[in-house]
This record gives structure tokens, sequence and C-alpha cells, in this order.
């Protein structure tokens, strides 16, 4: 009886399963791993790659590995026997100074508070349902004024803090996102006035733009620690890190700038001409209607941007300023720490990967957001 | 009347002056001339007086003045009686060596791995991410100094050095290969490469225009090939082997003779070339995308073999997209190339602009050479990039 066919009506019968070689891993892996001599040769050499990389550098930095326990390397190499694993150990006795550098012990809550704020601001500027209400906008835009205050002190009863005593994580925030925050407003202005009708802004705005681009960020870091001095009034001596931002600002407004113009120029023609149509001014065209399409489709440009300054403020440590990598080649070249190079840019190196990958990741799923419209 | 009361409205006030387009236009720029002017001119008035104040002298004499350091790599010849301004030259020069070595290594590595992101094979594809995603999101400052640790400290002490093959040695203080010194008649060699070359490209020309008018293929690029290296090999081999090898030997605490590549040569290198790389991968990956499904099906319709699709129709559209981030990316190797001066590795930052600059005192000068010669690298790249653009750029029926 179970072999009795049942009839159907034409067209209702039900779908069958794929034939059994057509589906599954085995089906998956001869497709895609093993389709050609080439292709199975190729595979095999990535497994073989990933053979030769990935258990001796797990070996090495989890298993084989001291995190909490020793004081110095010599201890560290007394737990492991040999030196065959990683010493993670000067991380954690450094933590302190890897996250405030040099901050007096006592004033890091300012710090920690400040943390706190910045997180809120940067919440308030992703979150689409917080951005919509202009006060909280506002006030969040306002708050890393408030941070400044807590940081620098001096004013409020706070104790007045040395720019030199800041340093690690705290500096790399500071010059990343005071340069990305402050750079902002500066580029859009020299992205409209270098494709602004009036020669003489764009003719300025592009001999800046291309003058900036055109030089390797240490040079100017160089400039900021020997020559700036130079071009102030005599005897005016202001601090090195307050030199190293305005650098560093004017460096990603320069790149920023040019992120915004291309924004610009994917503007069609008709929304400056109804603009101009509607009566408006020029400043009411842009602030009502080119630069909020313009800078919505500049977002993942300037995202890409900000990873790259953010990356670059490693660069602080070549003229003397204490950012991560100097708390650590600090630590490194003391007689308890010496020799932990290794250990010390893998961790350096996996701190600024899960902002830089995170932020990028970020910038992907806006630009999927935001491919709407007519750029297409 | 009316013409009475437009005759009133033309005189010229400020107020009108400020209400018209155009003339307000010129008064912004006349306002913001006399403030650029201003500012660079208190900029001026406050060097002069800083200057005068410290009581340095302003002047590029200094260049002339021999350098009083060593320098540990160059490709001419340098010793410290040299000039600052040869100092200078050699430091340019190794920043070019290392920004041309770069460039080939990554455009090599990244055209490699932006195909392979692609690729079906998934094993590749995500090897390929996990080395972009990587070393895209790492400091390329870190990476040069992580490059410099493991050769400085995996590799053994000259002393220890075991011979790879018998000639090459490996070490700490670079790498020791054997090396080729040209003896007399060893010029014909080169004219051989030069006449094969421009065979290569005549030939090419030729075969291009066979298959334009027969639709004969000549594989000519494996023609061309042959003569390239084969000539040369020929003249060579006739001449004798004009040639003769120095080899490296250990003479007390390292080698002498033979050729070295620096331990900071190698890390800026591979550190450079793995981090433009990443970025290549992903400019040639958004290139190829980009090019159009339907191309490729048209192509197959047309029966042209897959492989002369991804030659002859896919890449010549996709290069349109990636020449020109590709070029600044070269741009930003080079400028990177200035991280040398972390590890040592004497460039042009490290020459003119450092030791130089801090045996001088010539600040201003120094910075100005060092600006301007990356300056003109920068604009003189930029100009060749606008006029490829130029040429490849689509033109809209």
């Amino acid at each position: 009886m179970s072999t009795e066919t049942k009839n159907y009506e034409p067209g209702m019968h039900p779908a069958l399963p794929p034939p059994a070689n057509s589906v599954g891993p085995v089906r998956w892996m001869r497709d895609n791993l093993f389709s050609s001599a080439s292709n199975t040769f190729l595979t095999l050499l990535g497994v073989y790659l990933v053979y030769l990389i990935l258990p001796p550098f797990v070996q090495w930095a989890f298993i084989d590995s001291v995190v909490l326990g020793a004081e110095s390397r010599k201890e560290c190499l007394a737990i492991m026997g040999e030196d065959r694993g990683a010493c993670w150990s000067f991380v954690y006795r450094r933590w302190g100074q890897f996250v405030y550098g040099f901050y007096p012990m006592e004033e890091r809550w300012r710090v920690n508070v400040a943390f706190i704020l910045t997180a809120i601001t940067i919440a308030v500027v992703l979150i689409e349902k917080l951005r919509a209400n202009k006060q909280i906008l506002i006030a969040g835009v306002l708050l890393p004024v408030a941070s400044y205050f807590l940081i620098v002190g001096g004013s409020f009863g706070l104790v007045d803090v040395p720019t030199n005593k800041m340093g690690g994580i705290l500096l790399t925030l500071i010059v990343g996102l005071s340069g990305i925050f402050v750079s902002l407003p500066i580029s859009i202005m020299l992205a409209l006035s270098r494709i602004s009708k009036l020669p003489i802004f764009s003719i300025m705005a592009t001999i800046f733009i291309e003058f900036i681009r055109g030089v390797p960020l240490i040079t100017l870091l160089f400039i900021a620690s020997t020559l700036l001095s130079y071009f102030l009034p005599p005897g005016s001596n202001f601090d090195l890190l307050l030199r190293v931002l305005i650098m560093v600002t004017i460096f990603s407004a320069a790149y920023i700038a040019e992120v915004i113009r291309g924004g610009l120029a994917a503007i069609p023609t008709g929304q400056y001409e109804a603009a101009d149509a509607l009566g408006l001014s020029y400043w009411q065209s842009m602030r009502l209607i080119i630069l909020p399409q313009a800078l919505k489709i500049s977002i993942p440009g300037i995202v890409g941007s900000f990873i790259g300054l953010f990356k670059d403020t490693t660069l602080v440590v070549i003229i003397g300023l204490l950012d991560p990598l100097g708390i650590g080649m600090a630590a490194i070249s003391t007689t308890e720490w010496a020799g932990l190079s290794t250990e010390l840019y893998v961790f350096i190196g996996l701190f600024f990967f899960i902002f830089c990958f995170g932020m990028s990741r970020y910038s992907m799923h806006l630009e999927k957001k935001l491919h709407t419209g007519h750029n297409n | 009347m009316s013409g009475m009361q437009v005759q009133e409205k033309k005189t010229v006030t400020l107020g009108s002056l400020w209400r018209d387009k155009k003339s307000r236009g010129v008064i912004m720029q006349i306002i913001a001339v006399i403030g650029i002017l201003l500012f660079l001119g208190n900029i001026v008035s406050n060097t002069v007086e800083n200057l005068d104040r410290l009581g340095v002298k302003v002047g590029f004499d200094f260049l002339t003045e021999p350098a009083n350091y060593d320098i540990n790599q160059t490709l001419i010849e340098y010793d410290s009686s040299d000039s600052h301004f040869r100092a200078g030259l050699v430091g340019l020069l190794n920043t070019l060596l290392v920004a041309a070595c770069g460039i080939v290594v990554a455009t090599i590595l990244g055209f490699t791995a932006g195909v392979l992101r692609l690729s079906h094979n998934f094993v590749l594809n995500r090897l390929m991410q996990v080395y972009v995603e990587i070393t895209r999101n790492v400091p390329v400052l870190l990476q040069i100094l992580l490059w410099h640790g493991i050769i400085i400290h995996s590799l053994p002490v000259p002393k220890k050095a075991e011979a790879i093959m018998d000639v090459v040695f490996a070490t700490n203080r670079g790498v020791f290969l054997p090396q080729p010194i040209p003896q007399e008649g060893f010029g014909w060699v080169w004219i051989a490469l030069l006449v094969a070359i421009v065979f290569a490209v005549l030939f090419k020309r030729y075969a291009n225009k066979v298959q334009v008018e027969t639709g004969k293929l000549i594989p000519a690029i494996w023609i061309g090939a042959a003569a390239i290296v084969g000539l040369p090999l020929i003249v060579f081999m006739l001449l004798g082997a004009p040639v003769e090898m120095s080899y490296p030997a250990l003479k007390g605490f390292n080698f002498k003779g033979g050729f070295v590549i620096k331990p900071e040569f190698m890390a800026l290198w591979f550190a450079l070339s793995l981090y433009t790389g990443a970025f290549i991968a992903e400019i040639v990956r958004a290139g190829i995308q980009s090019v159009s499904h339907g191309q490729t099906e048209a192509a197959h319709a047309l029966g042209i073999r897959p492989n002369f699709t991804m030659r002859l129709v896919v890449i010549p559209q996709a290069m349109r997209v990636i020449i020109p981030p590709l070029i600044s990316q070269y741009l930003n190797l080079t400028k990177n190339s200035s991280l040398a001066i972390a590890i040592g590795y004497m460039d042009l930052v490290a020459t003119i602009g450092g030791i130089s600059l801090n045996q001088t005192g010539r600040a201003l000068e120094s910075m100005g050479i060092v600006l301007g010669i990356y300056l003109f690298i920068s604009l003189f790249i930029s100009a060749l990039m606008n006029l490829y653009n130029k040429r490849v750029a689509l033109v809209s029926r």
C-alpha cells in the first residue's frame, strides 16, 4: 500500500526536497572550497596559514601567559618557567596610567565623570530617537564643555591639573574627540569656500586644503612642537597639548572638508536652483536645503576620517606626549618590565582595533541606512 | 517721475552695495584678503622679532656645512664630513626607496587580497577579511614598531646567524645577501634590457593592431616578457658573465661585504606594505563590484570566455574606479613613511628635519625644505592623476 502513488491535480504536487547531493555541507564544501585543483590548493594553503599563525598565538597570548600575578618580568618568567608566553601583568599593574596618564590619583573621579558625560554625548549624537529631541541634543552637545572644565580644573573649586599630567586613553580621547568636534564647523566653512563662486575664497581654501593634505601629520606636529612658538607674539608660551590640538584640528579639518565637498558635489544642481527660486539667501539655502543633504551623505566619509584621526593620535608619542603607547613605552623602559615590547604593541593594537573596528561597522550600518533617495 | 525715482535708487550708498549680491561678494573678498594679509603680516613680524631676540640667522647657508653625523643606510656615497645638503639628499632617496618598494608590495598584496575577498572560497575570503580588518584598524605607527620589534628580537645576532643556502644570513643587524658587482662590459646588459623593453612595447602595439584588424590573438605579453628576460641574459652570457660576487663574511661582531637590508628598512617596508595593502584591497574590491553584473552577462552572451571577460571587460572598467583612490593610497604610503623616525630609519624627516635641524638650530629652514619636498611630491602626483582622470573620464552621451 505504501508504494501506491497518489494522484495529484496538475500543479498541485508538493515541492520535493532537492536531491541529496546538491545540498548540505558536503555539497557546499565541494562548491566553495574544492571546486577545482587550484581552488583546493589555495584552500589547503589558507588552512595551513591559519594553523601556522593561530595556535602559537593563542598559546602565547592566553594559555602560557601570566596575567595578574607578577610584579615584574622576572616574576613572570619564574611563573612560566621559561620565556614562552606573554606577560600581561604590566598592563594590569599600570592600568591606572594607561587610562589616566599621570592625572593626580585623588582627582581621577573627575576624569571618570568626564568619560561618562562624553559617553552620553556620543549616545545622543548616535541614537536617532535622542537626537530628534532638540533640547536633549543641545544638552548633549554642551556636555563636552562641562567635561573640559572638569578635566582642566582651575574653576568651580576644582584643583588645576596641568596638561602634561594628562596621558593614556584620556589623552587619546582628548586629542581625537576635540579634534573632530572643533574641526567639523571649520571643515564645513572650508568646503563651502572651496566651491564658492567668489574666487578669493575658493583659492584660499584650495591652497590651505592642498597644503595640509600634502604633508605628513608628523611634520605638522614637529611644527607644533618646534616652530609654532616663533609665529606667536614674543613671550607668549602656550601649552604643548594645546599646540598639538590646533595642528590636529586643522589637519582633520582639511581632510573632512574634502569629504564634505564630495557630499556637496553629489547634490543635484536642481536643489541649488530650487533654493534660489524660493528666494532664500545664500546662508538660508545652505542651512536649510543644501547642507542637511550634503552632510547626510558625507557621514560615512566623516566617520572614516575620524577613524583615521583616531589612529593618528598615536603620532603624538613622537613629540613626547604620553598617549597609551607613550605610557607603555615608558613602562617597558623600566627595569621591571624591560623587553615586553611585543605585549605592549599587541595590547595597544587591541585597544585601537576595538574602537576603530566598532566605528567602521557603525559607518557601514549608516551607509546602508542612508542609501535612500536619489543617489543610485 | 518714476524715472526720477529709479535714478535716485541708483545712488550708491554702503547699504545698497551690501544688498547687491555682486558688490557684496567683492566687498567680502576684499575683507578676506585684508584679514589674511593682516594675519600673515602678524606672523611674519612675530617671527622676525622672535628670531632677532634669539639672535638666530635665517638663510640656507647651513646646507653647505658638514653634517657631522652618520646615516646607516645610504644609496649614494656619504660620510659624516659631507654637507647637510647631501645628508638631506640621502634622506630623500631613502624615503623614495622605501616608498617605491612599499608601493610595489602593497599593490601586489592589495590586488591579491581584493580579488580573493570576492572569491567563493570561504577560507580564503575570510582570511583576507581578517587581514584587511586587523591591519586597517590598528595605527600604522604601532605596526611599524611591532615589525621592528619582531625582527630585532626574533633574528639571531650576527655571531649566531646560520647561513641560508650558504650565502644568505638573516641577523638582527640586517639580512646579508651576496651582491653582484658589475665588471667592465656590464653596460651592454643594460642596453640589451632597454632594447628588449622598447621591442616589447612596440610588439604589443603591433599585436593590438593585428587583433583589431583581423581578430587574431598574438600572445604579445608572453613574447615581450620572454624578450625582456631573455635578451639581457643572452648578452650577459655572451660577454662571459661580467659580474663578480661579493659574499658576506663574518668579521668581528658583524658581517662585512655583500648587500645588506637593514632591519629598520625591512620593518618599515613590511608595515607600510601590509597597512596600505589592506586599504588597496578594499579599493579593488569596491572597484570590481562597481562594474555592473550586466557587463559580465553581456560578455558571456557574446561567447567571451570567463578569463577574457575578466581581463577585457571587467578589469578595464574597474580600473577607472580603482586608480584615483589607489594613487591617493600611494601618496598616503609615502607620507606615512615619515614615521620612519620612530625606529631610526634615516628618511627625509629624520635627516634634514631631525638631526640637521637639531644640530644647526635652523628649524624654520629645515622644516620648510621638508614640507616643500612632500608638497612637491603630492602635487606632482595629483597633477598626474588629474591628467589620467581626464583621459579615462566617461564620455556621457
